[in-house]
């Protein structure tokens, strides 16, 4: 007996581009009049590839295209990609929201799809009622819920607000009750969306450590979509990268997390070149550069040699410099931060030149100490406070800088490699 | 080797594709969300489920001074209360069938983007809670006529065709929950009739004798108004239980087809359409 509880064959999702509403009724009745003589429906032969940033060359574009993978009992398939790859359309096929244009999905056991926390809450009824309706609306039948109420409140934590309307809740607390109601299902297949992004730390360490033990004492199986690519490899068996509606690679967690970020490291295009952005731009960074401790520019350093960062900007518009809050970050190639140098918590005052409308700004740095290792480099700038709607140019993944092993520590003793920052001290005993 | 799946989904499937054993298993769900429709309406009211009184009795009334004082339209010498109030709690089961089905997709949205059910769940649930309604505002008018039959004054007698009465709710459940289908269905791509909707069913009451009894109507009228399955039931609804109007063989034969229709062509459009529809809406 085979063990694959889901397949995935040829399947394609078409969708309508533009506003729809105009013409439909024509369309309709040339698809209705093609089917009728049994023709091939007329709309599915166009279509290009979705790729959000070419203009539109047809009315129609295939969001999902001869997407093809198999999952066996007990994986947790993580699906990544960039925003508008497909893979909410994937999940919202196989969750039968919305029916493929070709193809099939065929899977063994029940599905439940938790694209949502809470679904159908209703905010005048009480925290007991809506576990009920919740329940039941995720598939569960009433008796399967009344045996598991007491574990749901128990793992929501609201044992004391069980009969207070559930409006009377803090969000967090309604995302608790929601993922607490999908915890308890007991499907064989589980679909999973992002919803970990929401509620405090804790929770999340919760939510993932139940998701494990679903998969690996329940024997169930998971499928997982996520940006965020620490939880991706935390919990993930396997993996498929989306690019485009396409499945671009498959394969162990692991490789496809560095498939993708080597796919979106555009650290190799020229700083001013990069569109990727974010900010009102009154001052836009437009090249960096890393100088070892002899002032050459280099790409590579020994671990704990001094560095000094570069960045040059242009001005764009004039503001209040005096404001102005820097942060580089230093993340590795899983994107975990490993180090940042925010200017406001270091006091640092700014001068930008106005007047010749560009300039540098360094960053010295005494002993870059990470194990050795890709690091990239983040750049957040803002105006004011923190806030991401203060941001004036920030760039993900500007550039990367690789460091080299060295005996930094004790003479002779080479430094493990690893993705890591490591910090100067000393044992005694 | 042959696999043996569970679920497959495919592209197009069958044109009539109910699933009757997967809506049994959500049956669950159909109580809860008629529990919530219940419960939620009047939460933080003082008066609760009075209310499910109010609309019916404030309606009446307003019917006796205009239909009946005002106008001056005949009652079949029914007393007045009892005659408008059999018309207009028939009446809203009806267009409370029609009215919260014809919405389904459009109000769900949100639900029905996110989780997978039955989708017909919905609909269903909207008719058990409307006849939910309908219990309570039957037993007003169960009081209002127990009141006329100890006064004695009044010609009204019941005749044995109550027993038929369940049937007459099937009909109407059917026509409303059949015709909601079409509409919900079709408002998901043309927005249109969501307008068409909204007075459509006040103009519908008036080709209805619910404010006037058939026996008024003559000749033409009287043709066009029997192309109108609802009248037929209602019309056999207030003989049953006052006595006057029209018990049709004829007339419910055709009201029986009609509906039967009317659901199987709302069942399979409603069913094409919730595959797609996240796509459309």
């Amino acid at each position: 007996m085979s063990d694959i509880v889901l397949s995935v064959e040829n399947l394609s999702k078409q969708y309508r581009i533009g506003e729809i509403g105009t013409g439909t009724l024509s369309n309709d009745i040339k698809r209705w009049w093609a089917q009728a003589r049994g023709k091939e429906d007329p709309f599915s032969l166009v279509g290009q590839v979705n790729d959000r940033t070419k203009k539109a060359e047809s009315d129609f574009v295939w969001a999902l295209r001869d997407i093809n993978f198999e999952i066996k009992q007990g994986d947790v398939l993580g699906v990544i990609g960039k925003n508008g790859a497909g893979k909410s359309t994937l999940l919202k096929l196989i969750s039968r929201i919305t029916a493929p244009t070709v193809g099939s999905i065929k899977a063994k056991g029940r599905i439940a799809s938790l694209l949502e926390v809470g679904t159908g809450m209703h905010p005048e009824m009480t925290a007991r009622e809506n576990i009920y309706l919740n329940g039941a609306i995720m598939g569960m039948t009433k008796r399967e819920i009344s045996r598991k109420f007491d574990e749901i409140v128990d793992f929501a934590g609201c044992a004391l607000y069980v009969d207070t309307p559930v409006k009377r809740y803090s969000s967090g607390m309604r995302v608790r009750l929601g993922f607490a109601v999908a915890a308890f299902l007991e499907p064989e297949i589980l679909i999973v969306d992002e919803v970990l992004a929401v509620g405090d730390s804790e929770f999340q360490k919760k939510a993932i450590g139940k998701m494990k033990e679903v998969s690996e004492e329940g024997g169930r199986t998971v499928l997982f979509v996520s940006h965020n690519m620490v939880s991706v490899r935390n919990l993930c068996t396997s993996a498929i990268v989306l690019n485009q509606g396409q499945v671009a690679y498959t394969g162990n967690a692991e490789n496809a997390i560095s498939y993708y970020l080597k796919a979106e490291d555009k650290s190799h295009i020229d700083l001013i070149d990069r569109t990727d952005r974010q900010g009102n731009g009154q001052l836009l960074f437009t090249k960096i550069e890393f100088l070892n401790s002899n002032k050459e520019i280099v790409k590579q350093v020994f671990a704990g040699e001094s560095v000094q960062v570069n960045l040059h900007y242009k001005v764009c518009e004039k503001f209040d410099a005096s404001k102005m809050i820097l942060v580089i970050q230093f993340l590795d190639n899983q994107e975990q931060m490993m180090a940042a140098f925010p200017s406001d918590e270091h006091g640092t005052v700014f001068n930008i030149d106005f007047e010749n409308k560009k300039g540098v700004i360094s960053l010295t740095i005494p002993q870059l100490l990470f194990r050795p290792n890709d690091y990239f480099i983040r750049i957040i700038s803002f105006l004011g406070d923190t806030r991401a709607e203060n941001q004036i140019d920030s760039v993900s993944n500007a550039d990367k800088i690789k460091i080299l092993n060295n005996d930094f520590f004790a003479p002779g003793r080479l430094i493990r490699n690893g993705n890591c920052a490591l910090l100067p001290g000393n044992y005694s005993s | 080797m042959k696999e043996k799946w569970d679920l497959i989904i495919k592209p197009q499937q069958k044109l009539l594709n109910l699933d009757l054993k997967e809506i049994w298993r959500y049956r669950d769900l159909l109580t809860l969300f008629v529990k919530r429709d219940i419960v939620t309406v009047y939460k933080q009211t003082v008066l609760g489920p009075v209310w499910f009184f109010v609309q019916p009795i404030m309606t009446m009334l307003v019917y006796v001074v205009v239909f009946g004082n005002v106008a001056e339209i005949s009652t079949d010498e029914i007393p007045k209360p009892l005659f408008y109030l059999s018309g207009i709690i028939i009446w809203n089961y009806f267009s409370e069938c029609f009215m919260q089905t014809s919405n389904t997709f459009s109000t769900n949205q949100d639900m029905f983007g996110k989780v997978y059910f039955p989708r017909l769940i919905m609909p269903l649930s909207k008719v058990v809670s409307g006849l939910i309604k309908f219990t309570i505002q039957f037993s007003l008018f169960l009081i209002v006529y127990l009141y006329f039959i100890i006064d004695g004054e009044a010609a009204i007698s019941a005749s044995l065709s109550l027993l038929l009465i369940p049937f007459f709710m099937l009909l109407m459940a059917g026509l409303g929950l059949g015709f909601g289908l079409i509409f919900t269905s079709m408002t998901t791509k043309y927005r249109d009739l969501q307008f068409l909707i909204q007075f459509g069913v006040q103009l519908l009451m008036y080709a209805t004798p619910i404010i006037y009894p058939m026996s008024l109507i003559e000749g033409k009228l009287k043709m066009v108004i029997s192309l109108n399955p609802l009248a037929h039931i209602v019309e056999a609804f207030k003989y049953s239980f006052l006595g006057r109007g029209e018990l049709s063989f004829y007339g419910l034969a055709y009201a029986t087809v009609f509906t039967i229709v009317v659901l199987i062509a709302g069942v399979l459009i409603f069913n094409r359409t919730e595959r797609n529809f996240v796509d459309t809406v």
